[in-house]
C-alpha cells in the first residue's frame, strides 16, 4: 500500500467519522431542541401581543383571540421549518451543511466575555485558553516524561526505575480532578498562595491580564503536570526496555561507546515512532478530558463551557463544541498516524 | 507470543508482591461490600438524598475520631435512644425515661432535642428534669399532652431554644444568682459558676404522670448537638457519610467490573472474529473498530447520560460502548498470529465451523491476556463513572464516590476546610483502582514476557 494511497484512506476515514459524530449528537439532542425552539416561538409571540395591547381589544370573543394567537405559532414554525420533524431529512442535511461550513447559529443562553452569543464567536474565545493550559500541561509532562523513562529504562531495576514505575501505577489510578480539589483545598484555602479559581479576575483589555492569567494557570497546571508524567515516564520506560535488548544496541555497547550517547542517541531514536504517536493523541485527548478537570480549577475554556451547556442545555453549543473537539481529536489520529508512518519505514511498505 | 498455563500463571502470580497486595486490596473492598450489603438496610441507602431521614443526625460534623488527636476535646453528636425505663404504678402512675450523659467534651452542645413518640389516654403530664454532675437539679420543661378520651398517638418534639425551657432555666439560675439572658439555654445548663464548660454526669429525666396507667411509650430519644459524629463525620445535608462511602464500594466494584468484564468479551470476540475471517469482512470490522475508537468519549458520555437517562445500569451500558476498541485490535493481531499455527490450520481443514475454532482454539489462548487486560480497564471505569457523577450526572437513586465528592463540591467544602467530605470518597476511588491495578500489571508482567526484565 502507497504512502498516498494510506494517507487518502485514512482521510477518509477520518471525514465519515466527522459525518457520523455529528449525526449521533444531532440524533441525541434533536428532540430536545425542537422542543426548546417551539417553546421559544409560543413565548416570542405572548410578549409581542402583550406589548402591544390594540391586537388584542381588536377582538371580541376569547375563542378568536386565542386562535388568532395559535395562527401566528403556527406560521413561525412553519417558516422556520419546525413543523416537520427533527429528523426528516432536509432538516438534518441542512443541519449538517451548516455545521459543516462552521456556521452554527447563535447560542440559546450563554454568550462569550465580550457579550456576542455566536457559537462561533464563543467557541474561538475559549479554544485559545484550553491550548494554552492543557498542551502547556502536555508538552511539561511529555519533556518529563521521555527523560525520566529513559533514565529508568536504561538501568532496569535501580532506585530510579523503582520509583518511577511505582509513582507512575499510584497516580495513574488518581482521579485529576480529585487531585485538583485537595490541591484547591491545600494551596489555595489553608495555605493562601494561588488562587483557587482559575478565571483571573480582571478583564482581559486590562494589561495585567496576561500575568494575571499565569497565575492563576500554575494550580491546575502543576496539578495537571503531576498526574501526568508518571504514565508517561512508564510508557517510555516500556519502549527503552525493549530497544535495550536489541542486538544493535548491545554492539554499540560493547563497541564501548558512551552508555548516554546510546541512550538518547540511538534508544531513544528508536522508540521514537510510539511515542510520537502516544504524544499527538495525549494533545488531543487532554483537549476532551479538559471537561472535569476545567470545572474544578473553574478554568474558563472548552471545558467548562462545555459543562455549562450541558447544565442549561445550550443545544448549539452542545453540537458546536462536540464538532470541535471531535474535529480536534480527528486531526490528531491523522497526524499520529502520518507521524508513524514517517518515522517507521515499515508501514509504508506493509 | 506464548501461550501460558494456568498453574504457570497462578506460581508467578504468587510470586509478585505488587500483585498479593493487590488482592488482598481487593479482598477488604469485597468484605466491605458483604458488611455493606448485610448491616445497612438497603432503605438507608435509597433514603440518601431524602432529608427527612437524616434530621436527627448532625450537621457537616468532623468524624468522632478527630477528638484522639485535638487538645480541646470537640463536642461529640449523641443520639440516645436508649434510655433507662423506670415505672410506678400507683393512684397517680409514672414512667421514666432516664438518660445519662457522660459529658467531658471542651465546648458546648449546640442544641438538644428531645423527641418522644407515645400512646395513651386521659391527660398525661409530661415533665424534663435535668440532673447536673454538682447534684443541682433543674426542671427544664412541664407541660399537660393533649387529653384524649379515647386512645391516641402523640409525637412530639421539644427543642432547647423552646421558651419554656428558657423561662424554666431564668427561674433557676437567677435563684442562685449567675443567671446571664444573652446565654442560650445549653450553654446555661451545662456550665459552671464561671460559664465554663462544667463537665462530668448529666442525668436527663423525662417523666410522665397520669392518672390511669394508660401510657405506652413507643419511642423516646434524647439528641444532644455536636459538632463531631461517627466514623467518617457528616456533610452539610445531616447525612452519615459513613453509610454514603460504605454502599459506594459494592457500587463501584459493580461497575467496575461490569464494564471491565463486558467490554474484555466484546471485544475479544469481535477482534477474534475479524482477525480469523480477514479479508474484506476483516477490513469492514476494523473501519468500523476506527470509527468508535475515533469518537471522544467523555462529550458523548455526557450527553448520552443529559438526553437518554443516568440510570446506574444504562450508564455501564454507554461507559462499554467507548472501552472494547482498544481489545478488539489487540485481539485481532493475536488472532492474526494464532490462525497460522497448524493446529488451527488443520482443525479447519478437517472441516471443522468457523465458530468451533474461534471458540475452542483460539479464545482460550487468548484468556490469560483477557485477564489482564479485564484488571487493568476496571480503573479507568470507575474513574470515568467518578467524574461522570462528579459532573452532577450520576444516577441519583444510588450514592457514589463520585456524587459525594460532587455534593461536597457544590457546598464548598474544600474553602470551608471540610476535608472529611473530600478525602474519604477519593481515596476509595484510588484505593480500588489502585487494587485492580496491582493485579492487572501483576497479570500483564506474566502474560507479556517482553516487560519481565
Amino acid at each position: 500500500m502507497g504512502l498516498k494511497r494510506y494517507i487518502a484512506i485514512r482521510s477518509l476515514t477520518m471525514f465519515g467519522v466527522l459525518m457520523i459524530t455529528l449525526l449521533l449528537t444531532i440524533a441525541l439532542v434533536g428532540s430536545n431542541m425542537d422542543v426548546i425552539l417551539k417553546q421559544g416561538i409560543v413565548y416570542q409571540v405572548r410578549a409581542e401581543i402583550t406589548e402591544n395591547p390594540a391586537i388584542a381589544e381588536s377582538f371580541s370573543t376569547v375563542e378568536e383571540f386565542d386562535k388568532f394567537i395559535q395562527d401566528q405559532i403556527d406560521q413561525r414554525i412553519e417558516t422556520l421549518g419546525l413543523d416537520e420533524p427533527w429528523y426528516s431529512p432536509q432538516r438534518v442535511g441542512f443541519t449538517m451543511y451548516k455545521i459543516l461550513i462552521l456556521d452554527f447559529g447563535n447560542a440559546t443562553f450563554l454568550t462569550s466575555d465580550s457579550g456576542s452569543s455566536n457559537v462561533g464567536d464563543i467557541l474561538l474565545e475559549k479554544i485559545p485558553r484550553t491550548v494554552l493550559l492543557f498542551t502547556t500541561a502536555t508538552i511539561i509532562i511529555s519533556i518529563i516524561g521521555i527523560f525520566l523513562g529513559a533514565l529508568a529504562g536504561s538501568k532496569v531495576g535501580s532506585a530510579v526505575d523503582r520509583i518511577t514505575s511505582a509513582f507512575a501505577v499510584i497516580s495513574s489510578s488518581f482521579p485529576v480532578w480529585w487531585i485538583g480539589m485537595l490541591m484547591i483545598f491545600l494551596f489555595a484555602f489553608t495555605y493562601h498562595i494561588f488562587p483557587a479559581r482559575a478565571t483571573p479576575s480582571i478583564l482581559p483589555t486590562e494589561p495585567g491580564y496576561i500575568l494575571a492569567l499565569l497565575y492563576h494557570m500554575a494550580l491546575p497546571l502543576i496539578t495537571i503536570v503531576m498526574i501526568g508524567f508518571g504514565a508517561w515516564a512508564y510508557l517510555v520506560r516500556n519502549f527503552m526496555v525493549g530497544t535495550m535488548q536489541e542486538d544493535f544496541i548491545i554492539a554499540k555497547k560493547s563497541a564501548g561507546i558512551d552508555k548516554k550517547k546510546i541512550i538518547y542517541k540511538h534508544a531513544l531514536k528508536n522508540a521514537a515512532p510510539p511515542i510520537i504517536t502516544i504524544l499527538a493523541l495525549s494533545l488531543s485527548g487532554s483537549l476532551g478530558g479538559a471537561i472535569i478537570t476545567e470545572a474544578v480549577f473553574d478554568w474558563p475554556g472548552m471545558g467548562r463551557l462545555y459543562f455549562e451547556a450541558i447544565s442549561v442545555m445550550d443545544l448549539p453549543i452542545i453540537i458546536g463544541a462536540t464538532y470541535v473537539l471531535t474535529v480536534l481529536f480527528l486531526i490528531s489520529i491523522l497526524v499520529a498516524d502520518l507521524l508513524y508512518g514517517y518515522f517507521d519505514p515499515r508501514v509504508k511498505t506493509e | 507470543m506464548s501461550s501460558v498455563s494456568p498453574t504457570e500463571i497462578k506460581r508467578e502470580f504468587m510470586k509478585s508482591k505488587i500483585g498479593l497486595i493487590g488482592v488482598i486490596i481487593l479482598l477488604s473492598l469485597v468484605i466491605l461490600s458483604v458488611v455493606a450489603i448485610t448491616t445497612i438496610p438497603i432503605d438507608t441507602f435509597k433514603q440518601w438524598n431524602n432529608p427527612g431521614n437524616w434530621i436527627s443526625y448532625p450537621k457537616t460534623s468532623a468524624p468522632a475520631w478527630v477528638n484522639y488527636f485535638v487538645m480541646e476535646k470537640i463536642p461529640e453528636h449523641l443520639i440516645l435512644d436508649n434510655p433507662t425505663v423506670v415505672t410506678k404504678d400507683d393512684i397517680i402512675s409514672l414512667t421514666s425515661h432516664q438518660f445519662d450523659v457522660q459529658y467531658h467534651y471542651d465546648d458546648f452542645p449546640s442544641d438538644f432535642i428531645y423527641e418522644i413518640n407515645v400512646e395513651y389516654s386521659g391527660s398525661q403530664l409530661l415533665q424534663i428534669s435535668l440532673i447536673r454532675p454538682d447534684n443541682s437539679q433543674i426542671l427544664l420543661v412541664s407541660k399537660s399532652l393533649p387529653q384524649s378520651d379515647s386512645k391516641i398517638t402523640h409525637h412530639e418534639r421539644i427543642f432547647s431554644t423552646d421558651g419554656n425551657i428558657k423561662k424554666n432555666i431564668q427561674i433557676h439560675f437567677s435563684e442562685m444568682g449567675f443567671y446571664n439572658q444573652n446565654t442560650t439555654s445549653e450553654n446555661m445548663i451545662f456550665a459552671n459558676n464561671n460559664g465554663d464548660v462544667l463537665k462530668g454526669n448529666y442525668l436527663f429525666l423525662v417523666n410522665i404522670y397520669g392518672i390511669n396507667e394508660n401510657v405506652n411509650v413507643i419511642d423516646s430519644k434524647l439528641i444532644l448537638g455536636g459538632k463531631a459524629y461517627g466514623m467518617m463525620g457528616t456533610d452539610e445535608l445531616r447525612r452519615d457519610l459513613a453509610v454514603g462511602l460504605l454502599w459506594g464500594t459494592p457500587l463501584a466494584l459493580f461497575i467496575g467490573i461490569a464494564v471491565a468484564v463486558g467490554s474484555v468479551i466484546v471485544g475479544l470476540i469481535y477482534g477474534v472474529y475479524a482477525g480469523f475471517k480477514g479479508k474484506k469482512t476483516d477490513e469492514a470490522m476494523m473501519r468500523f473498530n476506527d470509527v468508535i475508537y475515533a469518537l471522544p468519549a467523555l462529550p458523548f458520555l455526557i450527553i448520552l447520560a443529559v438526553t437518554i437517562s443516568n440510570s446506574i445500569f444504562l450508564l455501564v451500558g454507554f461507559l462499554m460502548i467507548f472501552s472494547w476498541v482498544g481489545i478488539a485490535k489487540v485481539s485481532r493481531s493475536m488472532a492474526l498470529q494464532i490462525k497460522t499455527r497448524q493446529y488451527v490450520e488443520a482443525s479447519q481443514m478437517m472441516g471443522q465451523k468457523n465458530s468451533k475454532i474461534v471458540f475452542k482454539h483460539i479464545i482460550p489462548q487468548l484468556l490469560p491476556y483477557a485477564f489482564a487486560s479485564i484488571a487493568i480497564s476496571v480503573p479507568a471505569a470507575i474513574t470515568t463513572e467518578a467524574g461522570l457523577s462528579f459532573l452532577g450526572l450520576g444516577d441519583p437513586t444510588f450514592p457514589t464516590w463520585g456524587q459525594i465528592l460532587h455534593d461536597a463540591n457544590t457546598y464548598g467544602a474544600a474553602a470551608r476546610g471540610i476535608w472529611w467530605w473530600i478525602v474519604p470518597p477519593g481515596m476509595m476511588i484510588a484505593i480500588t483502582g489502585l487494587a485492580f491495578v496491582f493485579i492487572g500489571n501483576a497479570l500483564d508482567a506474566i502474560v507479556n514476557p517482553k516487560l519481565k526484565k
